[in-house]
């Protein structure tokens, strides 16, 4: 019963978040519903006993993507672009396209229920201490695509800071 | 857990839709990047409700990755923008036609 409270309120708190994300005028109102929408999926994955992926989402995304986001909008003078037009000219057959998609999607998750058991709650498995276990599987398995990913890392860290340089 | 699979599936599929319409509909570069992370973020709500589903740490894993490409991806694009921003003073998508004949 708890876990389908905080499962739904957390569900109707990302979606509304969401939408008002894409709809809003304002950039710093829509960066202020992303964090409510990334906290919301937080608590998502809290109530699916991700904890490490849920401090993670708090710190990583809530923390430093959104700070990195924050700083930006500051540094760019947002004064005239609060008096444009906010959506481009194709934006009822982008709107449109977008819908067929989400529709292909549903129909996908509707067909899938014959293969998979959707249908059904997910059976309370052996994944208890997870944090323990994603750390065992990441660096025994995915060690390569780890060390890949951080070379990721110094790779954005360094085209970031050549590409926001006044002069190169 | 009483909550079935597919309702994490149509709350990833709802987020996920939103974030495209989001990209296509938008004409503020910064926006269209915020919905690109809402997006990517949908696509972790399905890795993780498959991975309960399935019983294995992997769906953690590739969860853990996706935010790592998340955040590189936001610290390139918010670079690309200031720099754009600095010579052509314009944060609307379809204005940044340098590329277009």
């Amino acid at each position: 019963m708890l876990d389908q409270i905080v499962f739904y309120f957390f569900a109707t708190l990302a979606v509304i978040s969401a939408v008002l994300v894409v709809t809003r005028r304002n950039v710093v109102q829509s960066a202020i519903f992303l964090i409510t929408a990334l906290l919301a999926t937080a608590g998502i994955f809290l109530q699916l006993h991700a904890e490490f992926l849920f401090i993670v989402q708090v710190i990583l995304y809530a923390g430093g993507i959104m700070v990195l986001f924050v700083f930006v909008i500051m540094l760019i003078n947002m004064d005239v672009s609060l008096h444009q037009v906010q959506f481009n000219r194709q934006w009822w057959l982008g709107l449109l396209l977008a819908l067929v998609l989400g529709a292909q999607l549903t129909v996908a998750i509707a067909v899938g229920r014959s293969g998979l058991p959707l249908g059904e709650p997910a059976p309370a498995t052996a994944l208890e201490p997870s944090t323990q276990l994603v750390g065992r599987v990441l660096f025994s398995e995915y060690m390569l695509p780890f060390e890949i990913a951080s070379i990721l890392l110094l790779v954005a860290m360094i085209g970031a800071v050549v590409m926001a340089k006044k002069k190169v | 857990m009483m909550i079935p699979t597919s309702h994490y599936l149509f709350l990833s599929l709802g987020l996920f839709t939103i974030g495209v319409i989001g990209v296509v509909t938008r004409r503020n570069v910064i926006i269209i990047l915020m919905s690109i992370e809402l997006m990517l973020n949908a696509v972790n709500i399905n890795l993780v409700a498959f991975s309960r589903l399935v019983g294995s740490a992997e769906g953690h894993v590739f969860a853990i990755f996706v935010i790592t490409d998340a955040a590189a991806e936001a610290a390139v694009g918010l670079g690309i923008i200031i720099a754009f921003f600095r010579n052509r003073e314009t944060l609307l998508g379809d204005e940044m036609d340098l590329l277009k004949w």
